[in-house]
């Protein structure tokens, strides 16, 4: 019999999974991995200022994930930076601020390696609700811009000349990619976001010729590295979040051994 | 300006156009009409991309004004595509994010010869495989104005030769304005007509025998030009063009340019 709290931290992980896999192709497509690490960096500061607001770590970690993610796209059009010193600047920054807030507040009340690394264990049944509820409505919008998405990934000038909104779209990508950041905290902690959309990703891209292959691909081998992670961790007594990178990136080097499609 | 004729598809009016501070398009006015093949030349730097991109909408004018026929539908063929090797995507689904009519996508595939490229992935294309394969994208627009940034770029001569009879035969069918930056003078000169000789500010506008003989342009392409207003015209009095050509210095008015 699998106990209870497995089985609630095999829902919660499926559901991210499920979710960061089609966007974290859109992440590996648009080059958007630094920018989903200063996300989940500011994440922190989002759960750190939850607590101080006493506000739900979810919908605050989402709400400061966004504010950088605007802040980002502001401070790019300075034209003297380019965007991975811009990217950097706000990932520590946001980073050394969340450490700090963190310890401000009395330290009882966070749990700062779960933020670190996930406490995908402890989830609850209200997590499991939240997870499954921000998932549907991404997955929803994926669903809803896929096309005009995947143009304007392919190429943003021919996409905008023939009357795409390609800016809306973009800034629509980064909330997309906040929301998530705010769900997989929970599961691989912040320090571990990043993989979770991207190695699945990069993993499904040598097997797919076209983008939904690459991002149902991208869900799959993204639950298969969670139930993997999860038994993994469960019979050698090992964190849960670091496990389920672990295995995806165990997928990865594997996938190299075979050969590429396409 | 009078406004623009129900036959006009895109009207520049003294439009000027700056950036960081240089000025990279000064009081450029001309007009496209449904059915007329414009071309750009001009040496590097002149502008000529900035230009197509202040028609397209990409970028807004500093000063003057850019007028395009309401609900104008271009067919634009960039001169790269940005795409991220990353994206992996099949030419047929490329097409199908133009078009979701089937029959002219296979239609125009077969005209201009990408019918067998469909199942190949969009990187693994050759320059001049990836220039058709835009093209018949632009086409299957099915656009009143057909917008071409260098669109023989990584053709070899014959090819070139082939897409620009090609473009003005989709001109002739469609009945579409077209808009083209080009290198390939002599190419160009035969399939075109009007010229727009640009180097920040126009040189010379007119049809193509016009221009060929115009002194500024001339100067702009010196000795290439030579072998190009021969070729272009075989027709006139190969004296009267012999003196034009081969004079080092012509005399000519150069009042309304600002560059050396």
């Amino acid at each position: 019999m699998i106990p209870e709290f497995l089985v609630y931290a095999l829902l919660c992980g499926l559901g991210v999974a499920l979710v960061a896999g089609p966007l974290g192709a859109f992440v590996v497509w648009r080059r958007l991995a630094y920018f989903g690490d200063t996300l989940a960096h500011s994440a922190l500061l989002g759960a750190a200022l939850g607590v101080m607001l006493e506000i739900h770590p979810l919908l605050a970690v989402a709400a400061t994930s966004l504010v950088i993610a605007v802040a980002l796209v502001a401070l790019q059009t300075q034209p003297q930076l380019a965007s991975d010193t811009l990217l950097g600047i706000l990932s520590h920054g946001t980073l050394a601020l969340g450490l700090v807030c963190a310890s401000l507040v009395a330290d009882t009340r966070i749990d700062l390696w779960g933020l670190l690394f996930g406490d995908l264990l402890t989830a609850s049944h209200a997590d499991l609700i939240a997870i499954y509820a921000v998932a549907a409505v991404v997955l929803l919008v994926l669903w809803i811009f896929w096309r005009p998405l995947v143009f304007a990934t392919l190429d943003e000038t021919l996409a905008q000349v023939e009357g795409v909104p390609t800016a809306r779209l973009r800034l629509l990508l980064m909330a997309l990619i906040a929301l998530v950041v705010a769900l997989a905290m929970k599961v691989v902690g912040v320090l571990l976001i990043t993989a979770l959309l991207i190695i699945p990703a990069a993993t499904s891209r040598r097997f797919s010729r076209s983008p939904e292959i690459m991002a149902v691909g991208a869900a799959l081998l993204g639950m298969g590295a969670v139930i993997g992670g999860l038994c993994f961790s469960y019979w050698v007594d090992t964190p849960a979040g670091p496990s389920i990178v672990l295995t995806a990136s165990l997928l990865f080097a594997f996938s190299l051994l075979l050969p590429a499609r396409s | 300006m009078s406004l623009p004729s129900d036959n006009t598809l895109i009207a520049c009016d003294h439009v000027s156009w700056r950036r960081d501070g240089t000025q990279v398009l000064q009081d450029v006015s001309f007009t496209i009409a449904p059915g007329e093949i414009v071309t750009l030349i001009g040496p590097n730097g002149a502008g000529k991309t900035s230009l197509v991109n202040l028609v397209i909408g990409l970028a807004q004018p500093g000063s003057g004004r850019v007028w395009r026929r309401p609900k104008l539908r271009l067919g634009y063929m960039p001169q790269h595509l940005r795409f991220d090797s990353t994206l992996p995507l099949s030419v047929e689904r490329f097409l199908r994010l133009a078009t979701q009519d089937r029959a002219a996508l296979n239609l125009y595939c077969e005209r201009l010869g990408v019918s067998a490229l469909l199942s190949k992935q969009l990187q693994s294309l050759s320059g001049g495989e990836l220039q058709r394969v835009l093209l018949t994208r632009a086409v299957l627009r099915r656009p009143q104005l057909l917008v071409l940034d260098e669109p023989t770029q990584g053709v070899d001569v014959l090819g070139q030769a082939d897409l620009y009879r090609q473009i003005a035969e989709l001109r002739d069918e469609l009945g579409c304005g077209v808009l083209m930056v080009s290198h390939d003078l002599h190419l160009v000169m035969a399939k075109t007509d009007t010229v727009i000789c640009l180097n920040r500010h126009i040189c010379c506008h007119g049809a193509p025998e016009s221009v060929a003989r115009h002194p500024e342009y001339l100067q702009l392409f010196g000795k290439q030009a030579e072998a190009i207003a021969v070729y272009t015209h075989h027709h006139d009095h190969a004296h009267d063009l012999h003196g034009d050509v081969v004079k080092p210095h012509p005399h000519h008015d150069h009042s309304n340019c600002t560059h050396p």
